[in-house]
C-alpha cells in the first residue's frame, strides 16, 4: 500500500512538475492579422505600432521574451510621446505591474502562442491535469489501508515538516503564493495550462478558455481530490461525509458548470450561490447593466442575488449558523475543508489574533458596505464611474483599490497562499465581509451553537488546535460553557477531535442557548449563585 | 495582605487560585516543581503522537497569570513546618504562608519490581515522564519494542501513544480480561478484540516478576511471572494506577493516610491547610466513590469548592453524580451513574445490555431488579449527554423512563446513524414491555 501511495504521489508531482515547467517553455509567434486586431483595441500610439511591427511581428519569440519586448516598446513609445510639446496623452500606455501584463500583454501573448501545447491541448491537459488528479487520487485512497481503522488520524500532524510550517510547508506556501500571484497578475505566463483546458472550455461555454476558466477547473480539480482525503480520513464521521459531498457539489455545479453553460446560452456569468458582499462586484454599475440587459433570466439573477443577501442568507443563519453557508455551500470554505483542511491546526489561538480578527474583518466589512453605497449613489445619480467625486478620487478609484486589496491580494494571494503559515481559513477568518455579517446574526439571533457536555472536558486542547478559525473552544468547554461565538462556521472538527465526547454542534431552543458559566453538572455547589450575589 | 500559597499546578491547584481570584484580593502563589505554566496532562499523550504540541496543553497563554495576579514559582517543597507557616524548598529557601493549600497530585504506582528503578522504565503522569519517552522510544528503531505493566487507562492511552510510532507492544494485563474490574464482560472484551486489531500484543492473566538490565543500566527484558517467558524490551512503562504524591508531607503535622486526610470542606487536621485534587483522602467515602478521586474533573470541583472555603464562603465538596469518560483507541467510553462490573455489583443490581451487531459500540445500563430503579450506564461508540442523564438519575428515574426517552439522551455528532430504536426493540423483548421510544424533544431536554 505504502508503494501504490509513494507511485500517486510521484505521478502526482511528475504532473504539476510538467504543470509549473511549461511556464518557461512554448513558442509564441505574432501573426499580421492577431497583431492588428489586438492593436486595434488596445493601442492609439502609431510610434508603438510601427516599432512593434519591426520587433515582434512574425517572429517566434519565447513568452518570456514577447512580454518582455512589448513592455519594453510601450516604455520607449511613452517615453517618445511624453518627449513632444503637446502631450497626446491618450496616447500612453498605462505601465503598472498588476495591471499592464494581464490587461495589455496577455491577450496578445495568448492568442499569438504556437508551441507544442497549443497543439496538442488534449494530451497536455493529460500529462498535467491528468497525471496530477490520477496520482493524487490514488495516493489518498491507499489512505484507506495505511490508516488502518476508522478513528481520528491526526498522528505525526505537528511532527511532519509539510504541516507544522518545516520547509516543505514553506514550500507549498511559496508555490501557492506564486501560483496567485501569476494568476492574478500575469497571466501571460500561464497561456500553455490555459491552452490545456480549452477543449473543456469550448465543450462547455464554446468560449476560449481563460486564466479564470483555468482557475475555476483546477478549483474544483483540487477539491475534489482533496475530498476524498477527507471521506478517507473521517470515514466514521457522517458529518464531515455529507459536508464534504455537499460542497464540493455546489462548487462544481454552481459555481463552475452552471455559470458556463450559461454562457453557451447568451446569458451572463453568474454563480447563483455568491452571495453578497463576498460577491463584490455584484452592485457595481457594469454587473447591473449587465444583468438589465440579459432579459427575463438578468432580472431574476439581480432579484435573486438581493434576495439571497438580505433575506435567505439571515434566515438560513437563524435556523441553522453560518455553517449552511461557510462550510457547505460556499467555494472558499469548500478549498479551505478540502485543500486547507492538513493546514487547519496552524491558525492562531491568542486572543491578540482574535483582536486583529475583529479588526480586519469589521474593517473590510465597512470597506465594502461604503464601497457599494457611493456605487450605487453614482449609479442612480448617473454619475461616471470614473469621475471623480470627493478627495480626488472616483468610483472607479474606490472599487479597484477594493479588487486589488480585497478581491485579489487579501482574498486570493494571502487568503490561500498562506493556509501552510497561517492555517486554512485565513480570508474566512480575517477578511470575507460575509462571514462578517453573517456573524453578526449567529452571535445574536440564531438557533446555532457548539453546545458543551456538562463536566466531561478535560482541558486535552484538541478541539482548540484544529479549530481553523483560532477560536479556543477549550476556554469554553473546560468551563462547561456552549460555544456561540461569531466566527465559527461549523466545521464540526472540534467535535471530532473531542476524545471525550464533550461538543456538539447543534440547532435548538434560542433559551438556554448562551448558558451562565461556572456551574458544570455533578457540582452540586451552584456556584453561580454565590458569584451573582457578590 | 494575606498569602495564599497552593503547592500543585494541575488542574486543582489553578482551578481553586483562580476561583479564589474571583473572590478576593489576597496575595496567591501556586508552587510547581514540574512545569512554570499549568498544563493539561491529560494531552500529554498527543504531544507524543503529533497531534498536539506542548503549548498546545497549555489553557491559558503566559500572560494569563500576571495580568490575574497569580504569582507562580519554580520550586519543589521538602518539608512543611505549620506552626511558623514555612515551606521549605530543596534549594534551602523558604516561604511564609498564611493560608496553604496542597494539590500536589498523583505519582505512578510501583509495587516494588526488581529493576523497577532502571533506565527506560517509566510511567506516565508527568511532562518528565513524557521528556522520558521522547528520550528511550523516538522511534521504533531506538524502541524496538516497549512492555506496559498494569491495563487501566493509562496503561492503554501509552500503547496506543507508542503503536502511533509504530513501536511494536506488549501490554501486560494482570485480570483475565481488559479492566474487568470496572467494565462489564460485555464491554471489556470488546477492548480486548479491538486492542488486539490495532496490533498489540495483549498479554491477559499475567504479571511482572522482574525487569532486567543491559551492562548500561538499561532495561533490556522482562520476566513474566506465570510463564517465565522473558521478553526483549527497550522501554518499560508501569502503568499501575496512581497513588497519591505526598511524601514530603508525611514528617509534618497534617495528618495523613494514603493521601492528605480531609473533611468535606477539604479542611486537613491543620488550621489554613487544605487538600484539593488526587492528593486528597476524604475521612470518610461520598456515596460510592472512592476516598480518593484521581479525576480530572474532581480536582476542578475541589478547586472550586475550596476557594469558596477559603475565601469565607464555607462551602461542602459535592461532587453530584458519579460520571467519567475516556477513551480506548477508536472507541469512546462515558459513563453516568454508577455501573459495576460483575465481580463488584451487588446481588440487586441488574444489567441491561445492548450491543451492535458489526460495529465496536455498546451500551450497558444497570437499574435496581427490585423496583427497575435506574443506576447508571456505560457507553462505547456512542456519546450521552451528560445534562439528560444527571437530571434522570436526581429524579431517580425507572430504567422504562430512560428506555422510553433515551432519544433527548443522544449527543452523537448530527447525521450519525442513531441505534434507540434498536435498543428499546431488544428492551421490550427482554423485559416483555411495550415502550415505544419517544422523539427528541428540546423541551424536555431543557426543562429544570
Amino acid at each position: 500500500m505504502k508503494a501504490i501511495k509513494n507511485i500517486g504521489l510521484i505521478l502526482c508531482f511528475i504532473g504539476f512538475a510538467i504543470f509549473t515547467g511549461s511556464i518557461f517553455t512554448g513558442k509564441n509567434k505574432v501573426s499580421q492579422k492577431t497583431f492588428d486586431t489586438w492593436a486595434k483595441q488596445k493601442v492609439k500610439s502609431a510610434f508603438f505600432i510601427e516599432k512593434a511591427q519591426k520587433e515582434i511581428v512574425a517572429i517566434e519569440l519565447s513568452a518570456f521574451e514577447l512580454s518582455h519586448r512589448i513592455r519594453e516598446i510601450a516604455k520607449a513609445s511613452n517615453t517618445y510621446h511624453k518627449s513632444q510639446k503637446k502631450i497626446a496623452w491618450h496616447k500612453i500606455i498605462p505601465l503598472k505591474w498588476n495591471k499592464t501584463s494581464k490587461d495589455f500583454i496577455y491577450p496578445l501573448v495568448r492568442a499569438s502562442a504556437t508551441g507544442w501545447p497549443q497543439q496538442h491541448p488534449g494530451l497536455f491537459f493529460w500529462i498535467t491535469f491528468g497525471l496530477a488528479i490520477f496520482g493524487g487520487t490514488i495516493a489518498f485512497a491507499a489512505d484507506y489501508k495505511i490508516l488502518g481503522k476508522a478513528g481520528i488520524k491526526n498522528n505525526g500532524i505537528f511532527q511532519h515538516s509539510a504541516t507544522n510550517r518545516g520547509p516543505l510547508g514553506i514550500l507549498a506556501f511559496l508555490f501557492f503564493v506564486g501560483f496567485y500571484v501569476v494568476l492574478y497578475f500575469f497571466p501571460n505566463f500561464l497561456i500553455n495550462p490555459i491552452a490545456a483546458v480549452n477543449p473543456l472550455s469550448k465543450s462547455l461555454s464554446g468560449n476560449e478558455s481563460s486564466q479564470w476558466f483555468l482557475y475555476g477547473f483546477m478549483y474544483c480539480a483540487v477539491m475534489s481530490v482533496f475530498a476524498i482525503r477527507m471521506f478517507i480520513k473521517y470515514r466514521h464521521d457522517n458529518y464531515q461525509i455529507l459536508r464534504t459531498a455537499v460542497v464540493l457539489f455546489f462548487q462544481i455545479a454552481f459555481a463552475f458548470l452552471i455559470p458556463e453553460i450559461l454562457v453557451a446560452f447568451n446569458k451572463p456569468w453568474f454563480d447563483f450561490k455568491n452571495a453578497f458582499p463576498l460577491n463584490y462586484t455584484f452592485f457595481f454599475d457594469w454587473n447591473i447593466d449587465n444583468l438589465l440587459a440579459s432579459g427575463n433570466m438578468g432580472i431574476f439573477m439581480l432579484v435573486w442575488g438581493i434576495l439571497l443577501t438580505v433575506i435567505i442568507v439571515p434566515v438560513m443563519v437563524y435556523f441553522y449558523g453560518k455553517r449552511w453557508y461557510c462550510s457547505w455551500v460556499c467555494g472558499c470554505g469548500g478549498l479551505a475543508e478540502t485543500l486547507g483542511d492538513p493546514y487547519r491546526q496552524l491558525s492562531s489561538k491568542s486572543l491578540l489574533s482574535w483582536k486583529v480578527e475583529r479588526w480586519l474583518i469589521h474593517g473590510v466589512l465597512g470597506f465594502a458596505i461604503i464601497m457599494t453605497l457611493i456605487t450605487l449613489y453614482t449609479y442612480f445619480a448617473e454619475i461616471e464611474s470614473w469621475r471623480k467625486i470627493a478627495f480626488g478620487i472616483s468610483v472607479y478609484d474606490v472599487q479597484s483599490s477594493y479588487g486589488f486589496l480585497v478581491g485579489a491580494i487579501f482574498s486570493g494571494v494571502i487568503g490561500t497562499g498562506f493556509y501552510p503559515i497561517l492555517g486554512n481559513r485565513v480570508w474566512c477568518r480575517f477578511g470575507c465581509p460575509l462571514a462578517a455579517y453573517m456573524g453578526f446574526v449567529q452571535r445574536f439571533k440564531s438557533r446555532f451553537r457548539i453546545t458543551t457536555n456538562g463536566g466531561q472536558c478535560i482541558s486535552c486542547g484538541n478541539c482548540a488546535t484544529y479549530c481553523e478559525q483560532g477560536i479556543d473552544v477549550r476556554s469554553y468547554a473546560q468551563k462547561g460553557e456552549n460555544i456561540v461565538r461569531s466566527s465559527c462556521v461549523g466545521c464540526g472538527i472540534c467535535a471530532a477531535v473531542c476524545p471525550r465526547g464533550v461538543l456538539k454542534l447543534e440547532n435548538g431552543p434560542e433559551q438556554g442557548r448562551i448558558n451562565p458559566t461556572e456551574i458544570l453538572l455533578g457540582n452540586n455547589v451552584d456556584l453561580m449563585q454565590y458569584i451573582n450575589r457578590k | 495582605m494575606d498569602h495564599f500559597v497552593i503547592i500543585g499546578n494541575g488542574i486543582a491547584g489553578v482551578t481553586a487560585a483562580r476561583h479564589i481570584r474571583k473572590n478576593s484580593d489576597v496575595k496567591i502563589t501556586i508552587i510547581s516543581a514540574e512545569n512554570k505554566y499549568f498544563f493539561s496532562r491529560t494531552a500529554l499523550m498527543y504531544v507524543y503522537m503529533g497531534h498536539l504540541t506542548f503549548k498546545h496543553t497549555q489553557p491559558y497563554e503566559d500572560w494569563f497569570w500576571k495580568k490575574n495576579m497569580i504569582e507562580l514559582k519554580e520550586g519543589l517543597v521538602i518539608s512543611i513546618n505549620t506552626t511558623n507557616k514555612t515551606l521549605q524548598f530543596t534549594d534551602s529557601t523558604s516561604i511564609n504562608y498564611d493560608k496553604l493549600i496542597i494539590a500536589t497530585g498523583s505519582k505512578p504506582h510501583k509495587f516494588g519490581w526488581p529493576g523497577q528503578d532502571l533506565k527506560g522504565v517509566m510511567g506516565l503522569y508527568h511532562k518528565q515522564d513524557l521528556e522520558q519517552l521522547e528520550k528511550y522510544a523516538p522511534n521504533n528503531k531506538v524502541c524496538k519494542r516497549a512492555v506496559i505493566v498494569g491495563g487501566g487507562l493509562i496503561g492503554i492511552e501509552l500503547a496506543e501513544m507508542l503503536r502511533s510510532r509504530n513501536i511494536p507492544v506488549t501490554f501486560l494485563v494482570r485480570e483475565q480480561s481488559f479492566w474487568n474490574g470496572v467494565l462489564p464482560a460485555q464491554e471489556s472484551e470488546m477492548i480486548n478484540k479491538h486492542i488486539l486489531e490495532h496490533q498489540i500484543d495483549l498479554r491477559l492473566g499475567v504479571h511482572l516478576k522482574e525487569i532486567k538490565s543491559d551492562k548500561n543500566g538499561q532495561v533490556s527484558s522482562i520476566i513474566i511471572e506465570e510463564t517465565g517467558e522473558e521478553i526483549h524490551c527497550n522501554v518499560v512503562g508501569l502503568t499501575a494506577g496512581v497513588t497519591p504524591n505526598i511524601d514530603f508531607i508525611k514528617a509534618s503535622s497534617i495528618d495523613t493516610g494514603r493521601g492528605v486526610k480531609v473533611n468535606r470542606f477539604l479542611e486537613t487536621n491543620i488550621e489554613n491547610v487544605y487538600a484539593i485534587g488526587d492528593c486528597a483522602e476524604q475521612h470518610e467515602a461520598i456515596g460510592q466513590r472512592r476516598n480518593i478521586e484521581a479525576v480530572w474533573y474532581t480536582g476542578r470541583m475541589m478547586g472550586e469548592t475550596v476557594a469558596q472555603t477559603i475565601c469565607g464562603n464555607k462551602t461542602a465538596y459535592k461532587p453530584g453524580h458519579w460520571f467519567n469518560s475516556a477513551k480506548f483507541l477508536d472507541i469512546e467510553y462515558q459513563t453516568y451513574g454508577w455501573v459495576f462490573s460483575e465481580r463488584n455489583k451487588t446481588e440487586n443490581e441488574g444489567y441491561f445490555q445492548w450491543k451492535h451487531p458489526k460495529e465496536a459500540k455498546c451500551i450497558t445500563i444497570s437499574y435496581d431488579k427490585k423496583n427497575h430503579l435506574f443506576l447508571g450506564i456505560n457507553t462505547f461508540g456512542i456519546r450521552m449527554r451528560h445534562k439528560v442523564f444527571d437530571k434522570w438519575l436526581s429524579e431517580k428515574k425507572s430504567i422504562e423512563f430512560i428506555m422510553e426517552h433515551l432519544a433527548d439522551a443522544n449527543f452523537d455528532p448530527e447525521f450519525y446513524k442513531l441505534h434507540e430504536t434498536a435498543i428499546v426493540a431488544k428492551f421490550n423483548t427482554e423485559f416483555n414491555t411495550n415502550i415505544t421510544l419517544r422523539k427528541k424533544s428540546w423541551k424536555r431536554i431543557f426543562s429544570k
